[in-house]
């Protein structure tokens, strides 16, 4: 395997076009564990971190752009960031130790497409958008269609991520992340469920976006959510039925973290959660 | 396969070193540079026990290729104690028992550094997420937090807050 570390998006383009072996990657922290228990060496590793632009966290007019690259632990220095999109925030902050803060990236996080990715959800209920770029030039396309699978992306094998692009949230607006794992600290979601919501004055939901994690395999939104709550206050007689909406739309795996049945109890309950920490949020922004 | 020469700093010092292009900073640390305080526990990032401070931020340096560290500052325990003896962290920890079969320290040392660092007056809770990634079978933490908030009074008490 040989290493490269371009500095700008052209000549990473340059080196994916010219060897199809060749891999970029971002933070590592999946990248290394995969090569370490046999998956086959790229012929280049493509260190993208050298790349100003992917490493960069910045506040642009009416959006935040935040470098497939950039570390999570940025992300929670960043103060207007966590104010604006505390959300998504906490997604990225959930995952793994300081160590991995480090170094672990939501553009790594995204295109490594674990099914369980913490930061996913959060990205899609904030209506994320991925840039791309590739041989043809640059394309924007939503988060939500970035993963296809477990392990899979809709990614050519000669493009890559540059950047995630967020909307700052309007007036009462808020989102919310909530994760379960049987501890802690230090595991990987057994279900990750994302809320973003924007409140009328009169404290009724306008607008609802509601995200699963882990309990399919790609993240599962919960239209239902938005149906049964907007023009709404958050009741707890809306909010059951928004749980066994979500539920139902989980097409969990048994496996050593917990049961299908376990998986999409816990679904419900976890997205109602979110929804009342992500309107608690919206409040307060006034 | 082509080696990769890196020039960089270490505890301090400018270091140079030549390696693989797919060695791992904890290997080529431990077996180009010689500095075997950085061990291999799992070599997957799970244990912390390979923990470097990289360019100010802690790293397991598993999970670095070794020709990132071009142009890098890098700390291992070595580079903790001073001229005047061993830093209040290896103080605290000897006096404290934080060790038994000692593989995790180091890496609990440069983590605990790390955290004083950038918060030299944290509380237990705070002690206990900046060390979730260094795992140690011996001690059963309490004594390693213990000895961490030790050396965090220590060193407040030698350079009182303003």
């Amino acid at each position: 395997m040989r290493y490269v570390a371009p500095t700008s998006i052209e000549e990473t383009v340059s080196v994916l076009a010219g060897d199809v072996r060749a891999q970029v990657y971002a933070g590592a922290t999946d990248f290394i564990p995969q090569l370490r228990m046999g998956r086959p060496e790229p012929g280049v590793a493509v260190d993208l971190k050298r790349i100003d632009r992917l490493t960069d966290l910045r506040r642009e007019g009416d959006t935040w752009v935040i470098g497939a690259a950039t570390p999570s632990a940025r992300l929670s220095e960043e103060e207007d960031l966590v104010a604006e999109l505390p959300g998504l925030v906490e997604a990225a902050h959930l995952i793994g130790s300081d160590q991995i803060q480090s170094r672990a990236s939501l553009g790594g996080n995204l295109c490594n497409a674990s099914p369980a990715a913490d930061s996913v959800p959060a990205m899609v209920v904030n209506d994320g958008r991925a840039v791309i770029a590739g041989p043809a030039g640059m394309r924007t396309i939503p988060v939500a269609s970035v993963v296809t699978g477990p392990g899979s992306t809709s990614l050519a094998t000669d493009e890559f991520l540059v950047e995630l692009v967020f909307d700052r949230p309007p007036p009462r607006t808020a989102d919310a992340y909530l994760r379960f794992i049987p501890r802690t600290e230090m595991d990987i979601a057994v279900v990750g469920a994302g809320a973003r919501l924007t409140l009328d004055e009169a404290g009724r939901c306008q607008e609802v976006s509601v995200a699963l994690g882990a309990v399919a395999p790609t993240v599962v939104m919960v239209p239902a959510a938005a149906d049964i709550l907007v023009g709404n206050p958050l009741t707890d007689e809306a909010l059951k039925r928004v749980a066994a909406e979500a539920s139902a739309v989980c097409n969990p795996i048994d496996d050593k973290r917990g049961t299908k049945a376990y998986r999409r109890q816990v679904a419900g309950v976890l997205a109602v959660r979110a929804l009342r920490l992500a309107a608690d949020r919206a409040a307060r922004t006034g | 396969m082509s080696r990769k020469h890196v020039t960089c700093t270490i505890n301090g010092d400018p270091a140079e070193f030549l390696c693989e292009e797919d060695q791992s900073l904890l290997d080529a640390l431990r077996d180009v540079v010689g500095l075997m305080g950085v061990k291999e526990g799992c070599a997957t990032g799970d244990c912390g026990a390979c923990s470097v401070i990289l360019d100010g931020r802690l790293n397991c340096s598993c999970l670095v290729l070794a020709p990132e560290a071009e142009g890098a500052t890098i700390v291992t325990v070595e580079g903790m104690a001073g001229p005047d003896g061993l830093h209040p962290l290896q103080e605290t920890f000897l006096e404290g028992a934080a060790l038994q079969c000692g593989i995790c320290t180091p890496g609990f040392l440069v983590a605990g550094k790390a955290l004083l660092d950038r918060n030299p007056d944290p509380t237990e809770e705070e002690v206990r997420y900046a060390v979730a990634g260094n795992l140690c079978r011996c001690t059963g933490y309490d004594k390693i937090v213990r000895s961490i908030l030790d050396a965090a009074a220590r060193m407040g008490e030698a350079a009182p807050a303003s």
